[in-house]
């Protein structure tokens, strides 16, 4: 039995149901449809997807593994847990099949020039990865707050020919740095792509953006099926903007005994207030371009996340998942920071994988699950990212590194 | 109450309309109306107040800091209204300028309601064109209020067209592609922009963004040249407070002298 997918997608004016549309000044509406146009154009085009596949395989390590996390499920003690493994890929995470696919784009569309904004730093490097493989000018905004916190990626970001350019404003988070590449985009808009780094944001990218990481699913319910003969009965991702959670889920949204999960930063519990879980504890709003679940205080003016995952720590969500959600076709829960970091350790010591802490957020969930599932049962993580640029925050948070100091 | 009795009062006059800019509760309520006031009796014929929000993708350094300002001395929505509600008792049509989603929180009927009630005359929504929600032309309609939305460089023609139908006051054109802040010259960009809006529509035409001056008033007005029917001035006004931060009476003749400036510019306008 399957589904009528096209209920959860968006129409021909990027509305999820009540979610998402185009919420943006005139100045970048003409941009936006010369985009929408370009990419729908680009994929219909065999020889765009082609060029694009080729990209993934010959550059990014693209398709990754799919991993059967034996010692992992023996631990947790519940259903078998399959590992797709996104941090194999090039730079680190899901988030270059997004980069390469816009940046391919960008250069179909004649565009010298690109722009990016990144929190933590993850889609800045992989927004001056592909800049420096596409020959295009790059610059990255960055939070000041963050440009601080994560010096080793502003010099990576640099090592790879971008400029990034600190952020004061606001709370000098990703929020500001949105705000501000939106800022540059209206000045350079005629030379100039702004890479979005989610599938958020106005019409088209949360559509789009799904479109260069749906990669992620299509490739992981065909290994599944190769490696065990059936479909799992859930799938789970962590949920910041979404985008590597819609490129897991957008291939299963018309099985309907796939049970979806997204796991949101549930940061130091959402009841403190101190959370990044938008969907569980956040109401519709009009965030940077699209209707979506907002953080926002009573008058709708944002309120600051909060989450030890600098990649899931923002304000709103993509507007599919916003959708999903309402539809009830998929179940959205927060994770603690400490549930994270316990998923985090037991992975890294059974396996000997060290995942990002964002996808550390969807294991955690998907322990849960598993258990709650049963040994009958099959759970598929997605494992998006890897966790090298987390290493400081573990070492405070786990008290490592003692030998290093004595 | 309509901006359209300030334009048409301008246009009898044979002169452009002056239209003055602050966000409300700076550098707090009191004192912003206050220098609204000022402004009204120096000269601005429209008076459009800024809701100061969190995200304000279309503002500059200048506009952005005196938003924060406001927002960080506990800024609410409400304070919007009693803002208009004083500024409006001068008789001045007041519009307010604001980004979407305080709107959509507060409930855009209940908004319109509130803003109709203070005596405000309609909202300049710098996020929200006019396809891109159905509630507020609605909401709007219902309580009469003005609905003036943006065209830009960028726009096409077909978008003009679109947006000018729904325009009720007058239209914002955004003379710079760009986010505000005075500049030193007057965009090439204006006159092909009014000139494709005023092809579109018979409402008045006003062109923000980048004006500091009179003589740049009077280039974006003169009748032979540029041809606005308004010229919208924000961060000019708000950058003379900022300079006196600790002295409101002189910040407050600093306006004034602006005002005055920019009241002779659009006078002159006509003329040349």
């Amino acid at each position: 039995m399957t589904t009528d997918v096209s209920t959860f997608d968006a129409d021909d004016r990027g509305w999820f149901g009540d979610f998402g549309g185009r919420f943006m000044p005139e100045a970048l509406v003409a941009a936006l449809d010369e985009l929408t146009a370009a990419w729908q154009e680009a994929m219909a085009d065999p020889a765009f997807v082609a060029e694009f596949d080729a990209i993934l395989r010959e550059y990014a390590g693209v398709p990754s593994l799919l991993y059967d996390a034996t010692r992992l499920t023996e631990k947790v003690g519940g259903a078998r847990i399959l590992l797709k493994r996104e941090d194999l890929n090039h730079t680190g995470a899901h988030k270059i099949r997004n980069v390469l696919g816009q940046a391919l784009l960008t250069r179909r569309m004649g565009k010298k020039r690109v722009i990016a904004e990144t929190g933590a730093g993850q889609h800045g490097v992989a927004s001056a990865t592909a800049a420096a493989y596409f020959g295009l000018d790059c610059t990255v905004y960055m939070g000041s707050v963050d440009t601080k916190r994560q010096a080793l990626n502003v010099a990576r970001m640099e090592l790879l020919g971008a400029r990034v350019v600190p952020v004061d404003s606001g709370s000098a988070t990703l929020k500001d740095a949105i705000n501000e590449a939106l800022r540059d985009w209206v000045s350079t808009v005629d030379h100039t792509a702004y890479l979005f780094g989610t599938a958020a944001g106005p019409h088209p990218f949360p559509t789009m953006v799904r479109d260069f990481t749906r990669g992620i699913g299509d490739e992981a319910r065909a290994q599944c099926l190769e490696l065990t003969g059936r479909l799992p009965d859930a799938i789970a991702a962590c949920v910041g903007g979404g985008s590597n959670a819609i490129g897991l889920f957008t291939a299963f949204l018309g099985d309907p005994d796939v049970r979806i999960y997204g796991f949101e930063p549930g940061g130091d519990g959402v009841e403190t207030g101190r959370h990044a879980a938008t969907i569980t504890a956040g109401d519709s709003g009009v965030l940077h371009g699209a209707r979506t679940f907002v953080l926002q205080d009573e008058d709708g003016q944002t309120i600051e996340s909060h989450s030890i995952s600098a990649g899931l720590d923002y304000p709103g969500v993509g507007p599919q998942h916003a959708h999903l959600a309402k539809s009830g076709r998929a179940d959205y829960l927060p994770i603690t920071d400490a549930q994270a970091m316990d998923a985090l350790a037991l992975l890294a010591r059974s396996e000997g994988i060290i995942a990002a802490i964002e996808s550390a957020h969807a294991l955690a969930g998907a322990f849960d699950v598993a258990r709650e599932l049963g040994p009958d049962g099959l759970v598929l993580v997605n494992l998006s990212g890897r966790g090298d640029k987390d290493m400081e925050t573990a070492r405070e948070w786990f008290g490592l590194g003692k030998a290093a100091r004595e | 109450m309509t901006v359209s009795v300030a334009f048409d009062k301008a246009r009898a006059e044979g002169r452009a309309a002056l239209v003055g800019y602050l966000p409300a509760g700076f550098p707090d309520v009191r004192r912003g109306i206050e220098a609204l006031t000022a402004m009204v009796d120096a000269g601005c014929d429209v008076i459009e107040v800024g809701l100061p929000y969190s995200d304000p993708v279309m503002d500059g350094p200048t506009v952005q800091a005196a938003a924060q300002q406001a927002i960080d001395r506990g800024f609410r929505t409400t304070d919007v209204l009693r803002t208009v509600e004083a500024v409006a008792a001068t008789g001045t049509p007041t519009v307010v300028m604001t980004y979407w989603n305080p709107v959509e929180r507060y409930g855009v009927d209940r908004f319109a309601r509130d803003l109709a009630a203070a005596g405000g005359a309609g909202l300049i929504t710098p996020d929200l064109t006019p396809d891109a929600d159905p509630h507020w032309p609605a909401a709007a309609d219902a309580h009469g209020l003005d609905k003036i939305y943006l065209v830009a460089p960028s726009s096409t023609d077909a978008r003009i067209a679109m947006t000018t139908a729904a325009c009720r006051g007058f239209v914002y054109a955004t003379a710079v592609m760009g986010v505000t802040g005075a500049r030193a010259t007057t965009s090439e960009l204006a006159g092909p922009l009014v000139a494709r809006t005023k092809a579109a529509t018979d409402l008045p035409v006003g062109v923000g963004l980048g004006v500091s001056n009179g003589d740049q008033a009077a280039e974006l007005a003169a009748k032979d040249g540029i041809g606005a029917d308004g010229v919208i001035v924000g961060s000019a006004f708000v950058r003379t407070l900022l300079d006196h931060p600790d002295d409101p009476a002189a910040g407050l003749r600093a306006l004034t002298a602006l005002t005055e400036d920019l009241a002779d510019g659009v006078r002159r306008g006509s003329r040349g």
